[in-house]
């Protein structure tokens, strides 16, 4: 485990109006590991994505992004595009968002579009022919083919992406995000509405884009198959307020978990509240 | 394709099954027609030789109106319900002529291409050097003017999915600051320059209209769809007001006149010693102009669409697209979806303004009532019609919506029909209404709904319009 984590989230806070969706909450994702934030439904965890990826702004609290080089990201200060082009956060929806008019490589290239355009010269230099853009362009076809080979869309790389089955989808809008050249991938429940098997293929996807691509994974996922097998640190959130933190198996045993997901007996419960500190 | 035309067909309606359904459906259609045509049709009022009001009553033209609309409807609803039986189209290619048409298609473009640069000449072989002026000018420059501006616009609209009702603002900048720099700045500065005036000013109009795109589209950019769609009307508007009112700069409503004509690349049009016919030893006729001003206005367009074309299959124009598809998505892969919007917005206000400084030339003569919002609704009706973000689709609807009004002028046989006394332009824009009426129902998604990707591995494979989005600001 590396001293310095890739993405810290400090005392994040988040209220909208009177209701307080994330509060006080603080906790480090690690590079090269794949990080779960699990809960009940409403629990908070698409708000500290939407804060974490600049699609809110957080109320209170500071997320730092280191990356490798050492250099510092305020992702709280960033707007939302340049969180994903500078600070390299990635992110998919929690609801499917392809460009479902697009086709498949289409989908992929229009993910490489900061890169691109730089090769192109801001367009300039790629209307008139001159300069690398042709190389890049290639370059870009690429990349795509690598993402479409290991998502298992190669031969589906000239249809639309709304002509895709769900399960496709899904790992469409992971090599999309992963076009981006990501150091930290957002997954908004990835799992959703997948059967059993695409789940276990899910899951190695998840393991090589750790191991083989070396990129971090934040995922929020209600699929505890998918968060047990392979997280290696689970965060447990509840009414916005961070519950447990630490190893699945940690997080499993712990009864402030339970209790949040399965409730308690009745005679219990004011142990618990005590516990829990209400 | 007819699955997706099916889907369309049950989102307007239940199809309910059965000819008395269908009956049902068409009288209460004929039922409609027979109460808005009342105080419509019924009564024609004229004055008689006492200055009296009289009442003409009409009921035959209301039992035609009924009839029509009744048997119009008929069909539509049995034909709906043939097809979500699985009746198939009505008209369908024959599957023998398909590889036909695939093979015909890459010599498309060049085909149609060719016959636009023969037109002058097989209009002049045709009607001879008198006749065919209307061709020319009413046909093929009225044609083309609207073909730029719809391309132009269809990369606002049909590319980057931004609704813009204000369209024609651009095309006035573009007319006014070409009008103003040839009659007042050249003169006043360069007046050797005077021949070279439209040559110079083309490209500064298209920058200054682009310019103005940019700084409309900075404030109104953060609204979305109806929003947007009002504000960029207000701003059409308030261009035209501002030319009207501010009579120092636009002389208002009196319009400026004498706006020199372009040259041929400094050879003016006239019959002077150095004009163009003496030049090159012909004999002066006006129609030298003409043929230049169509294939000026045909250079101009040919290089909208070859822009348009280039920049699809570049990363600014693949954003424009996905823009369109999903701005959030956009902004989650790390686009800057407010350069990405002016972008579109200024380069299609440039095109706007370069056919405006062309109109300004063509006319010699410019006032702020040929920038109304009817010309907007127009230049929208043709992108919309044409299916959006399809340049064959735009081109098309442009032919039918500005030729097919001219071409109305021209049906003399109809009086053969209807009798001496028929004037069929004064019906064009009622079947201008019923055409559009039929092309929506036929295909709600514009004549050409399919998308052209821009990319591909194995296979180009035409992406079915029931994907693709319409944007929404």
């Amino acid at each position: 485990m590396s001293t310095q984590p890739l993405l810290k989230v400090e005392h994040l806070t988040m209220r909208f109006g009177g209701l307080v969706a994330v509060n006080d909450l603080s906790f480090d994702v690690h590079k090269g590991e794949i990080t779960a934030l699990i809960g009940p439904n409403g629990a908070g965890k698409t708000t500290v994505f939407n804060c974490i990826t600049g699609f809110y702004k957080p109320t209170e609290g500071m997320m730092t992004l280191t990356q490798a080089d050492g250099r510092h990201y305020l992702l709280e200060r960033m707007p939302d595009f340049r969180i994903a082009a500078e600070a390299k956060v990635a992110r998919t929806f929690q609801n499917i968002r392809l460009f479902t008019g697009m086709t498949v490589l289409e989908n992929l290239l229009v993910a490489q579009h900061n890169v691109l355009m730089k090769a192109s010269g801001y367009t300039i230099m790629g209307l008139l022919g001159i300069g690398g853009y042709k190389a890049a362009s290639a370059a870009s076809v690429e990349k795509a083919k690598y993402w479409l080979e290991k998502t298992r869309l190669t031969d589906r790389a000239d249809d639309p992406a709304g002509d895709l089955p769900y399960g496709d989808q899904r790992r469409l809008e992971i090599a999309r995000a992963m076009c981006t050249d990501p150091l930290l991938l957002c997954l908004d429940e990835p799992a959703a509405g997948l059967n059993p098997r695409e789940s276990l293929e899910l899951n190695t996807l998840l393991r090589s884009i750790r191991q083989d691509d070396g990129v971090s994974v934040l995922l929020i996922e209600h699929d505890m198959s998918v968060v047990m097998e392979i997280s290696d640190h689970v965060v447990v959130l509840d009414y916005g307020t961070k519950i447990s933190d630490g190893t699945p198996s940690h997080v499993q045993n712990d009864p402030k978990v339970i209790a949040a997901y399965l409730g308690v007996e009745d005679e219990e419960v004011e142990a618990v509240e005590a516990e829990v500190g209400l | 394709m007819a699955k997706v035309d099916n889907r369309i067909v049950e989102q307007s309606g239940p199809v309910q099954s059965g000819p008395m359904a269908a009956l049902k459906e068409a009288a209460f259609a004929g039922l409609i027609t027979f109460g808005l045509s009342i105080p419509i049709i019924a009564y024609g009022t004229r004055q008689d030789i006492n200055n009296r009001l009289v009442l003409d009553a009409r009921w035959d033209a209301v039992a035609w109106a009924v009839a029509i609309v009744f048997i119009g409807r008929l069909l539509v609803t049995l034909n709906a319900q043939r097809r979500a039986a699985g009746g198939g189209k009505l008209m369908r290619v024959p599957q023998a002529l398909q590889p036909l048409l695939g093979r015909l298609k890459p010599v498309l473009a060049p085909l149609a291409i060719g016959f636009l640069f023969a037109f002058p000449v097989i209009s002049l072989l045709l009607s001879g050097w008198q006749g065919s002026t209307k061709w020319i000018d009413n046909f093929g420059v009225q044609i083309l003017i609207y073909v730029m501006l719809g391309w132009g616009l269809n990369i606002v609209v049909g590319l980057a999915g931004l609704l813009d009702l204000g369209y024609v603002a651009f095309y006035a900048v573009g007319a006014y600051s070409y009008a103003l720099f040839a009659t007042k700045v050249i003169p006043a500065t360069y007046p050797a320059l005077g021949v070279w005036a439209f040559w110079i000013c083309l490209p500064v109009a298209g920058i200054l209209a682009a310019f103005w795109g940019i700084l409309l589209g900075f404030p109104v950019l953060r609204l979305r769809g109806d929003y947007l769609a009002i504000v960029t009307l207000a701003f059409g508007e308030m261009i035209r007001l501002v030319l009207i009112n501010w009579t120092d700069f636009s002389q208002g409503y009196a319009g400026i006149s004498g706006i020199p004509r372009p040259s041929f690349f400094g050879i003016p049009f006239n019959a002077s010693d150095n004009g163009f016919a003496a030049t090159f030893g012909l004999e002066f006729t006006p129609i030298y102009r003409t043929i230049f001003l169509y294939y000026l206005i045909l250079v101009l367009a040919l290089l909208t669409a070859f822009v348009t074309i280039r920049l699809r299959r570049m990363p600014v124009g693949r954003a424009w697209e996905a823009l369109r598809e999903d701005e959030i998505a956009c902004r989650s892969l790390g686009i800057n979806t407010t350069t990405t919007k002016l972008t579109a917005f200024s380069l299609g206000a440039g095109f706007g303004g370069i056919a405006g400084a062309f109109f300004a030339a063509k006319q010699g003569f410019i006032s702020p009532e040929s920038f109304t919002f009817m010309e907007s609704a127009v230049i929208l009706a043709i992108v919309v019609l044409g299916g959006m973000g399809s340049l064959w689709g735009v081109a098309i609807a442009a032919v039918v919506m500005i030729g097919g009004p001219e071409l109305m002028r021209e049906m003399e046989f109809t009086k053969a029909i209807f009798g001496k006394d028929f004037d069929p332009t004064q019906y064009r824009m009622l079947i201008f209404g019923l055409a559009m009426v039929v092309i929506m129902i036929w295909k709600p998604r514009g004549l050409i709904s399919t998308r052209e990707p821009t990319a591909f591995l194995k296979q180009s494979k035409a992406v079915s319009g029931s994907h693709v989005k319409e944007g929404h600001g």
